[in-house]
């Protein structure tokens, strides 16, 4: 071995053990939730994409009413959330976009407690600022030139889409079915659709780039919105905790804020 | 530099040479492990299998389109990089050029990028905002995203470094006496390309050719984040494992069982013919 693939083989070990080192830094979690009822420690939320921008807002709001504790979130798509929390993934919390996947979290004997429905949302038609294709209501996304994104229909967004699709008796054939609404809204930010059926909040967030047009049928496709404490996760009194600050005054007012509709 | 030094070591020790046939502990034991650990998620597949609804969840109309567009677009994708990457591989290996280390290094970027960094770059160059995309709409109305050609192009952006790679390496060992045996004797250059050095490298070509397709083929990170998902049209293999996995986890294994099955049976079958030799 010469003297420079020496120093090489240096370098990657010294990078090795602090990569190691920092894993060690992370699993700190695992000391959280003293029995006090103080909630201190990592708290991991496994959050519906659509809740993104809230559950980062209510995340920092809960470590500031909470000295010592920290919200880790992972948003994803409910149903790939609901796969990876009956797999075994260590979280405490699951809020999801739809009953259905709660359900399966439910039947599989990994809540802690019941789940209760802490928002609802609704769908809007978002459309690029300044909406160049004038489309007022579900029946101009058929229009010929007019691309439209949906989500596919195993994701809570998709499935309600289809659902006030049908009760609007339109016939769409959209050019991509993405795999979550964030995808979706994606796809009408780089301006690659015309139109996307996306969630009312994530045009809100999202306002820099996209206005949201209501229409009627969205009313007979309202998404409910569950969260539940999971049994095994490895901070059950920071879950707890969670989970009440998400349904207290302050949460839902965050919540309303983004555009969700609370109970 | 290093391979001189390192064949000065063992001259200094004879003893090493005389244990050769034995294999250390040392050696054989992570070499065990890491056989273990690529080999084992797979046997996971094979054991978690629901093989008694296997044959129907096979013949489900959306598998095998799915199958269909994945061998199609792969094979296309493979075409493109052949027609394209062999060339490339032929400058970087036979001509010397300023920057060609630069060049070298660019060309296998793809490979070490995050497939959905690739699909976002690739929306921001052919998208309809794009800054080709905008002139293909507005001068043919072409839109690439969303379509199969989409696919085959975020199939191409990813596999085509393993093409190149594996060509200009065989290039490189190949013998450059013959093609200047053909050029003395008249040849021109062309025809020394395509009559000399092609069949020399033909076995790296097609090892190259193979390892492409097979990426091509799993290719999923740039091909929904380009070409979107829609079923029949851009909804490949790796797409329809991913949404499976949303609702019905057997439905995913069974899909991902297939493309498992597809790739190894491609690989084994070609490897001993052609990677040996290459």
């Amino acid at each position: 071995m010469n003297a420079r693939s020496r120093r090489t083989a240096v370098a990657v070990l010294v990078a090795a053990g602090l990569a190691v080192a920092g894993c060690g830094a992370v699993d700190d979690r695992t000391a959280g939730g003293s029995g006090d009822g103080r909630v201190t420690g990592t708290v991991t939320v496994f959050a519906a994409a659509s809740l993104t921008e809230s559950f980062t807002r209510i995340g920092k709001d809960f470590e500031a009413a909470n000295p010592g504790s920290r919200v880790t979130l992972n948003v994803a798509g409910s149903s790939a959330l609901a796969n990876q929390i009956t797999q075994g993934a260590p979280a405490d919390v699951f809020a999801s976009a739809a009953p259905a996947n709660m359900t399966t979290v439910v039947e599989a004997g990994d809540a802690d407690g019941t789940p209760s429905v802490f928002a609802r949302n609704q769908l809007v038609i978002a459309v690029p600022r300044g909406n160049p294709k004038a489309v007022a209501g579900l029946a101009d996304l058929t229009s010929p030139g007019v691309k439209v994104a949906l989500c596919a229909a195993q994701v809570p967004c998709g499935a309600a889409a289809r659902t006030a699709l049908d009760a609007a008796g339109v016939a769409l054939t959209p050019v991509t079915l993405e795999r979550d609404v964030k995808g979706a809204l994606a796809k009408v930010k780089l301006g690659e659709v015309d139109a996307a059926l996306v969630y009312r909040t994530d045009t809100r967030a999202a306002s820099a780039d996209v206005t949201g047009v209501e229409f009627p049928e969205s009313a007979r496709a309202v998404n409910d919105y569950p969260i539940v404490a999971l049994k095994g996760g490895p901070n059950p009194n920071g879950a707890r905790a969670f989970v009440a600050y998400v349904r207290s005054a302050p949460g839902q007012a965050v919540l309303a804020e983004a555009g969700f509709q609370v109970p | 530099m290093t391979q001189v030094r390192d064949h000065d070591a063992p001259r200094g020790r004879p003893a090493t040479r005389r244990r050769r046939g034995r294999v250390p502990a040392a050696l054989l034991i992570p070499a065990g492990l890491g056989l273990l650990f690529l080999v084992l998620p797979l046997a996971g597949l094979l054991i978690r299998a629901p093989w008694t609804t296997l044959p129907e969840r096979l013949t489900e109309p959306g598998a095998l389109t799915a199958l269909r567009l994945s061998v199609q677009t792969a094979t296309l994708a493979t075409a493109l990089c052949l027609l394209l990457g062999v060339p490339l591989a032929w400058l970087l290996a036979r001509v010397e050029f300023p920057g060609r280390r630069l060049v070298r290094a660019l060309v296998t970027v793809p490979l070490v990028l995050p497939p959905v960094v690739g699909g976002v770059a690739l929306l921001l160059v052919f998208g309809r905002r794009g800054l080709l995309g905008g002139w293909l709409d507005t001068t043919f109305g072409v839109t690439l995203p969303f379509t199969t050609t989409g696919v085959v192009l975020a199939e191409s952006f990813v596999a085509m470094p393993f093409l190149v790679i594996a060509v200009e390496g065989a290039l490189r060992a190949a013998d450059h006496r013959y093609e200047e045996a053909a050029a003395t004797l008249g040849a021109s250059r062309w025809t020394t390309f395509t009559h000399v050095t092609l069949p020399l490298v033909a076995p790296g070509l097609a090892a190259g050719a193979v390892l492409c397709w097979a990426r091509a083929l799993g290719e999923f990170g740039a091909t929904i984040t380009f070409a979107g998902n829609y079923p029949g049209r851009t909804q490949t293999m790796p797409l329809a494992v991913y949404l499976a996995l949303e609702t019905d986890l057997e439905s995913a294994i069974v899909l991902s069982l297939v493309l498992l099955v597809v790739s190894v049976g491609i690989l084994v079958a070609l490897r001993d013919r052609w990677m040996t030799t290459a």
